[in-house]
């Protein structure tokens, strides 16, 4: 399948879909891959309610111009211009004028011992199961790690039945209160009406897991609360270490990263031109700072900035929180040694720290233990090591999500791209750019 | 630190690893200058078939010779170096090619080396993924797979357990004598050895190699898919073209049960990027032999250079114009499988004693014929 966009747009969380509404206003043919049948991204997909004000947004975009292509996956850049994406069994050939990636965040992980047992599980991917009909009523979930998400997760959990054993963050106490008191009137109203979820609910601070344990799953978890050990008995065993973006797109294109964000001017354009980012890759933030960014990458990218000063203006206002948030939930350095050397830090491949600790950069532990080489191609041992060893990832090679041969055989028989930018299109400018400046 | 060897090897990659475990264990005082990481440079692209070819009477002896050591060293690899014996299948598509592996059985039983003469049959039911209406093939069974830069780190802790000394940083200038480091340090010795792979003419001008590109991909885990290395026999008409890029099939299983698939070659493309175009040809040629492979799950695809000489065969020996640089280099799609045995070859004209086989044909000072088998 071949299809062409003025504007396409990849991920169809909240900056995605702001990006493809404010582009389609725009008059530009927008398209919106997302690799999840239904569009929301991690926090308005699927689920009771849709929570922080996404009913409305999903509401416009189910009625705009906007092209949905769900089921999605990108996968490749065959030339510039050209994205390749599998949707299913079929190919899916994509060229575009202007591309936005909104491809959120997902959750860091931690090793622990006992960490690849079963039942031991990401906080958000139990919470996606659960919502997708995971049985959890009546069951005994531990909820643990660091970030806002534990806590949204617990609710969810919560209001299909599961009993909250204890939901344990990592950040001290000290932090979150200084966090919290700076939140802001809306954001304290969110946090109420979650705390009203969370009644009874156990929270506690400067609290991590030290390991899990069970007979062929977990049974026990053992955790760390203000220097004393805990046990406590569970079925589950939530877990997620905050979040890390997802630039693996962004930076097989070619997009400069900066302290592991890809790297954006005001209109949310990227080092590579034509190329726009917006959301959580460009910096963990929330929905509200993805929501503006989206919109000003997508009236960017469409070519119509009345209006954009005004959003960068707001979302200058919101970066001191992002700034707090990420300074709240900073990961403490006692995490580092909770894998023991025995631990596995790279479950595709079976790596254990030792081995790991043989080595002295990512490059060697990929070359001499395999670790990273498998199926998840280093989302999750990738960042682990960059916390626990300090290891800085490499380049980024293709396909960016593993995919079918054929799929990529299919790929470039017809790479003769259009690179010519439709005349419209050009004569757009940029409202912060002086001449010559280099994007 | 200025510092004196009797051997200082410029690049650590199989070959050079393999030639420092060899000095060392001779006695010999090695240093081993890489600029990266042992293994990284091709060893780290490469397949890691262990293959005895015979497209020159040359490459045949080469890697027979070569064959053999690893098979006497397999026993004291650690596991990671994954040494397997799969076999390899040379695939025939058609009676052409059922001709070629007849012809290929009897040189190979000349030699001694045992092969067995698979028809229809037997092919299918040594690989019941490989498409119908194949005309058969060869099984050479002691042909095997390896875990290339696992089998060249080993080979370093060889060398460095008889004492040689590893030294990072680039190697600037390569003369007999001595070779110096890009910061400046000159490291003496009495002899040097070029073994920079598919960079070695930067090194040391006029000698006669070329960048040859190759793209591999790696799938998930699929145990039993694949059982032996599977060449296809078309491979011959393939991978000798000089002028034109060409791709072969070639998929062989890993140890975890991954297929490598392969396998490509372009002249005058230095670019380490994926070339989606050949990239789409090698698949394709991979699904026509085995139309299975189209659904399963693709992990990576990267691409890696060779060192190709114009006759396909290494250069290992001293060089002419400076003797007292030795030349370890030019192993095209072979350096695994001949890297033992070139270490071998130099250790022996370094050390001024005979060698097992005939060593002419890969010493630097041969005249060239451009190869076009
Ligand atoms: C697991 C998880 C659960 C969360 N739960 C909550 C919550 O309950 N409450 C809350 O307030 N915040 C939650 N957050 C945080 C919230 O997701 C973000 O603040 C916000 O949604 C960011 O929006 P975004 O548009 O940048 O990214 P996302 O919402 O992450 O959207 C990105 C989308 O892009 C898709 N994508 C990525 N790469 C590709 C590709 N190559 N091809 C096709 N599609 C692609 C992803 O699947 C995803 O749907 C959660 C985050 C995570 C990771
Ligand atoms: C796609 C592909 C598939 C292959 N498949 C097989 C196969 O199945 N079987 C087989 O036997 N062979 C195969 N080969 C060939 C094999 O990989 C090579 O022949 C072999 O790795 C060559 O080893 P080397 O040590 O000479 O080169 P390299 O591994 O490239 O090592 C050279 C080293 O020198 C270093 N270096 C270079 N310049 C300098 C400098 N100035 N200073 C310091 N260090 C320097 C580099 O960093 C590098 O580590 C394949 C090759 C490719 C590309």
């Amino acid at each position: 399948m071949k299809r062409s966009f003025d504007v396409l747009v990849i991920g169809a969380g909240p900056a995605g879909i702001a990006a493809a509404l404010r582009a389609a206003e725009c008059q530009r043919s927008v398209g919106l891959v997302d690799d999840n049948p239904s569009p929301g991204g991690q926090i308005w997909r699927g689920g009771v309610a849709h929570p922080n004000g996404g009913a409305p947004w999903l509401e416009l975009l189910s009625r705009s111009s906007v092209t949905p292509l769900y089921g999605t996956r990108v996968l490749d850049q065959p030339a510039p211009g050209l994205l390749l994406a599998e949707a299913g069994e079929t190919l899916v050939e994509l060229r575009y004028q202007k591309l936005v990636l909104a491809t959120g965040a997902r959750e860091m992980f931690l090793p622990f011992p006992g960490w690849t047992l079963p039942n031991v599980m990401g906080a958000g991917g139990l919470q996606a199961l659960v919502k997708s009909g995971l049985p959890i009523a009546g069951k005994r979930v531990v909820v643990a790690g660091s970030g806002p998400l534990l806590l949204a997760v617990a609710a969810t959990l919560r209001g299909y039945g599961a009993e909250i054993v204890g939901v344990c963050e990592q950040a001290s106490w000290r932090n979150l209160a200084t966090f919290a008191t700076r939140l802001g009137w809306r954001k304290l109203g969110q946090a109420v009406r979650l705390k009203r979820e969370l009644v009874g609910v156990p929270f506690y601070t400067d609290c991590w897991p030290l390991s899990a344990a069970g007979h062929g799953k977990v049974e026990r978890v053992l955790v760390s609360h203000r220097g004393s050990p805990r046990e406590w008995a569970c079925d589950y065993l939530a877990c997620g270490f905050h979040l890390v973006p997802n630039t693996e797109l962004a930076a097989l294109l070619g997009c400069q990263l900066e302290n592991g964000f890809v790297k954006t001017d005001r209109c949310q354009q990227t080092s590579v031109a034509d190329v726009f980012c917006a959301g959580e890759p460009t910096g963990i933030g929330g929905v509200e700072l993805a929501l503006l960014q989206g919109q000003i990458a997508g009236l960017c990218a469409g070519g119509d900035q009345s209006g954009v000063v005004e959003l960068v203006a707001q979302q200058r206002a919101m970066r001191p929180f992002a700034a707090r948030l990420a300074k709240a939930f900073a990961l403490r350095p006692e995490l580092t040694a909770l894998a023991t050397p025995e631990t596995l830090v790279c479950r595709c491949e079976d790596v254990t720290l030792a081995r790991l600790r043989e080595c002295n950069s990512w490059r060697e532990g990929k070359l001499y233990t395999r670790c990273g080489m498998g199926p998840c191609q280093g989302r999750v041992c990738g960042p682990a090591t960059q916390f626990i060893l300090g290891w800085q990832p490499e380049s980024v090679r293709p396909p960016v999500f593993p995919a079918r041969v054929e799929s990529l055989l299919a790929a470039a028989s017809n790479a003769e791209v259009n690179t010519e930018p439709n005349a419209a299109m050009n004569a757009a400018t940029n409202p912060y750019k002086n001449p010559g400046e280099r994007s | 630190m200025n510092r004196t060897f009797d051997v200082a090897i410029a690049g650590g990659g199989i070959v050079g690893a393999a030639c420092a475990a060899e000095c060392a264990r001779a006695g010999m005082s090695v240093a081993l200058v890489e600029r990266e990481l042992v293994g990284s440079g091709a060893t780290a692209a490469g397949m890691g078939h262990i293959v005895v070819m015979d497209d020159s009477a040359a490459q045949f002896a080469l890697t027979r010779f070569s064959q053999r050591l690893w098979h006497e060293m397999s026993a004291e690899f650690p596991s990671e170096v994954e040494f397997e014996p799969t076999g390899t299948i040379w695939v025939a598509a058609d009676d052409d090619e059922m001709a070629e592996v007849r012809r290929k059985h009897e040189y190979y039983a000349a030699r001694g080396v045992r092969t067995e003469i698979l028809d229809q049959h037997s092919l299918r039911e040594a690989e019941p993924n490989l498409r119908l209406g194949l005309a058969g093939g060869l099984l050479a069974p002691e042909d095997a797979v390896v875990y290339p830069p696992c089998a060249a780190l080993y080979f370093w802790k060889r060398a460095r357990d008889a004492g040689a000394t590893l030294i990072s940083g680039t190697v600037a200038k390569l003369e007999a004598g001595n070779l110096q480091l890009a910061e400046g340090t000159v490291i003496a010795a009495g002899v040097t050895v070029n073994a920079a792979g598919a960079w070695a003419s930067e090194l040391t001008a006029g000698v006669k190699i070329r960048k040859r590109k190759g793209h591999l991909l790696i799938t998930d885990r699929y145990p039993e898919f694949v059982r032996h290395q599977l060449v296809e026999l078309g491979y011959l008409k393939s991978a000798h073209s000089v002028t034109s890029d060409s791709v072969a099939f070639n998929v062989q299983p890993r140890r975890t049960g991954q297929l490598l698939i392969g396998s490509s070659r372009q002249y005058d493309n230095e670019s380490k990027n994926i070339d989606h175009d050949i990239l789409q040809r090698m698949l394709e040629r991979a699904c026509a032999f085995m139309p299975g492979i189209g659904p399963l799950s693709s992990i990576r695809a990267w691409t890696g250079f060779r060192a190709a000489t114009p006759d396909k065969l290494p250069l290992i020996g001293p060089w002419p114009e400076s003797p007292g640089l030795f030349l370890a280099t030019g192993h095209e799609g072979l350096g695994i499988t001949t890297s033992l045995a070139t270490a071998r070859l130099l250790v022996d004209q370094i050390a001024g004693r005979p060698s097992e086989i005939a060593i002419q044909p890969y010493l630097p000072s041969r005249s060239f014929t451009e190869s076009h088998v």
